[in-house]
């Protein structure tokens, strides 16, 4: 007999709307055991479970989730760690209703189990754990990461759990990525993030920071003259696209990067105890509608904005942001400015912002992404008062290392080429993450990196033992 | 942790650090630059490569007193070390035998100048260097710089060495009487690189400036050093930080690097900073 489900999602516990828009503390605060086991038993466990197949990785949901229900954490970390390394970052940041729970079966009538804020706590539950590492004899071979984003962890971890010798070289003084440089401490605590990291060095893997591969060292040197048999490249889609509207380099034009990097990063949000200084204004608007776009709208709120804009150029249904988020947005008190498109940035004699111009836009006929395009309505130009703005529009791949590496095939667009084993056009180079796909999600870059590092094993492998 | 190997004071809140980065060192060329993090709560600082020691595995950096960061910096002393120092970072400078090259130098924009015009010297270039200070005491690295140019010229704002007037100045009469260089290349305040590419274009001579825009990571990842060059937005982190001065917009760049004026309130009172270009350093 089927039993009654309980329609709704258990809510997680949640810091009040009004105190959080003032802090940089978590805003979801995860669920207690009891709460966790009460979502599990909405769980059907299915025989063909259609979330398994939602998740870019495929983690084992109807297994991990009974493990849940009986209370089996532990073994219900080891569940999902098979093919997630990093379920506490996962369950906080996967846009789930994209993803695993679009496809839950208890979906279809009800709210779908929530198996995010499931793996968030099983994530977080080892966390305080320590966990038991099994690692392979070493096989002698050395392989360099060059990125620490969630591609190159996941690569990294994997590499070294089967012996081999694992270097990282990370640009920035800290290693983790957009984990640690993008996405606010409000989201995802940075101390999640260092601690999967302190796990990895604990594995044997060497983190070099301020290293730029490409700069300190090309890929052939690292390949020809320090010794490394493979290279894995996972250096993201850092690089900050602009509009190319007249005023956009006037003072108070940030792009989301520079704003979330001055605060996450270099922690601009405890200045003058941190060094490094932030522009916040009065008010502010935020171009763009995806995750970037609500963290920068969010960040500003936070660092004591008056009034905060999201300006987006098609309607709240096209968001491409995680719902979570927007929720969570609106709920701090940002503002919509729907299907408006911004036009020029104006500015007074000094070279400050002072507005910006934008237009409205109606919804016209399908374009080639399946979405309604938005066109402009002539003469419904205005300005909207501001003194910061903040461009998310996206981000392409940083060029410094393809740039010294010619015979490394890219795409027009810059992106490295790799076949879906990760393999590229240079012997023992692989590549994953938003380098090769461009801006996605941290689970399709860590997945990558797993894939990638199945086949570099399997490269090293078939070269047999390791000759000095 | 990057260990400063020996400290000099060469003018008034102006410092020579030797610092050990072997791997930095090994790659440096003239015209890159590094950044420095002093300790966990500092900012990036973006300093121009004075020169480097291969053999040793140092980097020299050559540094004004600006503002919080610089002054932070400027207490440490040899024996301590800084949490971070990344490079090298841009392009280096484009070295050829172009000819009779002018390297003009603004402040403490000799120690970047040096380098290059060593380099510049080598590939076979008739080499002057013109230098300009405030005043005597901030004239610094004048040996240095008597090594790499054929030619040396100093000057000081208030004439209290060798002669008065800016380094556009010297620069004009050096061009009236010995004719058009085949390049000329300046380095220094921002007003003082503007000044020197208004006068060459009069006389159409090819100029290049190194920009020291407002920067975070030095890696292309944050936009914040945007500059427009022919109309064209361009990261000086990635892109230069060397550009044509004849395309550079200068009014641009003047109000960016004056972004963080009021957030720097903290800073103590600034020293001087030597700047030779007539104009306030740093913006
Ligand atoms: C603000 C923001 C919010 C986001 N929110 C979400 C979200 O909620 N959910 C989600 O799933 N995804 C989100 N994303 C996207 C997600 O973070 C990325 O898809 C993911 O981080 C990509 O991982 P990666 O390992 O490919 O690259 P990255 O995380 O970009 O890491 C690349 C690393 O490589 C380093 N590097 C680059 N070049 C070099 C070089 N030459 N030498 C050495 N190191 C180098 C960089 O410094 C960086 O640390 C967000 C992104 C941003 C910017
Ligand atoms: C590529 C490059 C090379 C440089 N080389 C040298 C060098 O060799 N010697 C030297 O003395 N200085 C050099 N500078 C300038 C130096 O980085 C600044 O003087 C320093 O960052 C000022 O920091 P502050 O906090 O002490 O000063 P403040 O004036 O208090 O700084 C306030 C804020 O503005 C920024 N800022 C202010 N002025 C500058 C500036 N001119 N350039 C970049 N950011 C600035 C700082 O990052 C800080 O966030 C260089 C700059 C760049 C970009
Ligand atoms: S990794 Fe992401 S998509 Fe996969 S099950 Fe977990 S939350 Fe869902
Ligand atoms: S589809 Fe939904 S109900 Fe079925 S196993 Fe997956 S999470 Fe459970
Ligand atoms: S300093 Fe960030 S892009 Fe140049």
């Amino acid at each position: 007999m089927a039993k009654q489900i309980i329609p709704k999602k258990h809510p997680m516990p949640h810091q009040d709307p009004q105190v959080r828009a003032k802090n940089f503390d978590e805003v979801a605060l995860g669920y207690t055991e009891e709460l966790a086991v009460a979502e599990a038993e909405r769980c059907l466990n299915c025989k063909k479970p259609l979330c398994k197949q939602g998740c870019p990785v495929g983690v084992d949901i109807p297994e991990f989730i009974a493990l849940v229900k009986e209370r089996k954490f532990d073994e219900a970390a080891r569940v999902i760690k098979r093919t997630n390394a990093l379920p506490a970052v996962c369950g906080r940041v996967c846009p789930q209703e994209n993803q695993c729970e679009k496809f839950c079966v208890v979906g279809k009538k009800h709210e779908p189990v929530g198996i995010g804020r499931l793996e968030r706590f099983v994530g977080d539950y080892i966390m305080n754990k320590e966990e038991e590492i099994e690692k392979s004899e070493p096989t002698g071979y050395k392989v360099a990461i060059v990125g620490s984003g969630p591609a190159g962890l996941a690569c990294a971890a994997d590499l070294a759990r089967w012996g081999h010798s694992v270097t990282i070289f990370e640009a920035l003084h800290t290693p983790g990525g957009v984990l640690m440089y993008g996405i606010p401490e409000f989201r995802l605590p940075k101390r999640i993030v260092q601690k999967e990291i302190e796990n990895l060095k604990k594995m044997g893997v060497e983190i070099e920071t301020n290293a730029i591969i490409g700069q300190i060292a090309s890929l052939d040197e690292l390949l020809n003259e320090e010794g490394y048999d493979a290279v894995f490249l996972g250096t993201g889609a850092g690089t900050p696209y602009f509009m190319n509207l007249p005023g956009e380099n006037l003072n108070g034009v940030y792009s989301a990067n520079e704003f979330l990097t001055r605060s996450n990063l270099m922690k601009a949000y405890r200045f003058p105890v941190s060094d490094t200084p932030i522009k916040v204004g009065k008010k502010v608007a935020v171009l763009g509608g995806g995750n970037v776009a609500m963290d920068a709208a969010r960040t500003a709120l936070r660092l004591g904005a008056e009034e905060v804009y999201i300006v987006y150029r098609r309607s709240r249904a096209e968001l491409p942001a995680r719902l979570e988020e927007i929720e969570h947005a609106e709920e701090e008190g940002v503002k919509f400015l729907f299907l408006t498109n911004p036009t020029r940035y104006i500015g007074n004699e000094e070279g400050w912002l002072t507005g910006l111009e934008c237009i409205k836009m109606e919804l016209g006929e399908p374009d080639a992404s399946g979405r309604r395009k938005p066109i402009p309505i002539a003469g419904s130009e205005f300005v909207l008062p501001v003194d910061i703005a903040i461009v998310a529009i996206g981000q392409g791949p940083n060029p410094l290392l393809t740039k010294t590496t010619p015979d490394l095939e890219t795409n027009k667009r810059g992106n490295i080429v790799a076949d879906e084993t990760g393999k590229t056009s240079k012997e023992g180079v692989y590549a994953g993450g938003d380098v090769v796909t461009g801006a996605a999600t941290v689970i399709k870059a860590m997945g990558a990196g797993r894939v990638a590092a199945r086949s570099i094993h399997e490269y090293l492998m078939a070269k047999g033992p390791k000759k000095n | 942790m990057y260990q400063i190997m020996s400290k000099k004071t060469l003018a008034p809140a102006i410092h020579e650090y030797e610092i050990l980065a072997p791997k930095v060192a090994k790659k440096a060329k003239a015209g890159q630059f590094i950044i420095l993090r002093v300790d966990e709560n500092g900012e990036r600082i973006p300093l121009t490569i004075a020169d480097y020691n291969r053999e040793a595995g140092t980097i020299t950096i050559v540094f004004a007193e600006a503002g919080y960061s610089t002054k932070k910096l400027g207490k440490l002393n040899a024996g301590d070390a800084v949490q971070d120092f990344v490079g090298p970072l841009g392009v280096p400078s484009h070295v050829d035998k172009f000819g009779k090259v002018v390297m003009v130098a603004g402040g403490v924009g000799v120690a970047p100048v040096f380098p290059i015009a060593r380099e510049m010297k080598a590939a076979g270039n008739h080499v002057v260097g013109i230098m300009g200070a405030r005043s005597k005491n901030l004239i610094f690295w004048e040996e240095r710089m008597k090594e790499v140019c054929h030619e040396l010229l100093v000057t000081t704002d208030d004439g209290s060495y060798v002669r008065k007037g800016f380094v556009t100045d010297v620069l004009r009469e050096y061009i009236e009487k010995e004719g058009k260089p085949d390049l000329v290349m300046a380095i220094g305040p921002l007003p003082m690189m503007r000044a020197v590419a208004n006068l060459t274009k009069e006389y159409g001579i090819k100029t290049m400036v190194s920009l020291n825009s407002i920067m975070v990571d030095g890696t292309g990842m944050c936009g914040a050093c945007r500059v427009t060059v022919g109309g064209e937005t361009r990261f000086v982190c990635v892109d230069g930080p060397e550009f044509d001065g004849h395309l550079v917009d200068f009014e641009e760049q003047l109000m960016r690097s004056r972004k963080y004026k009021a957030e720097e309130q903290h800073a103590l009172n600034r020293g001087g900073c030597g700047c030779g270009g007539g104009g306030k350093c740093h913006g």
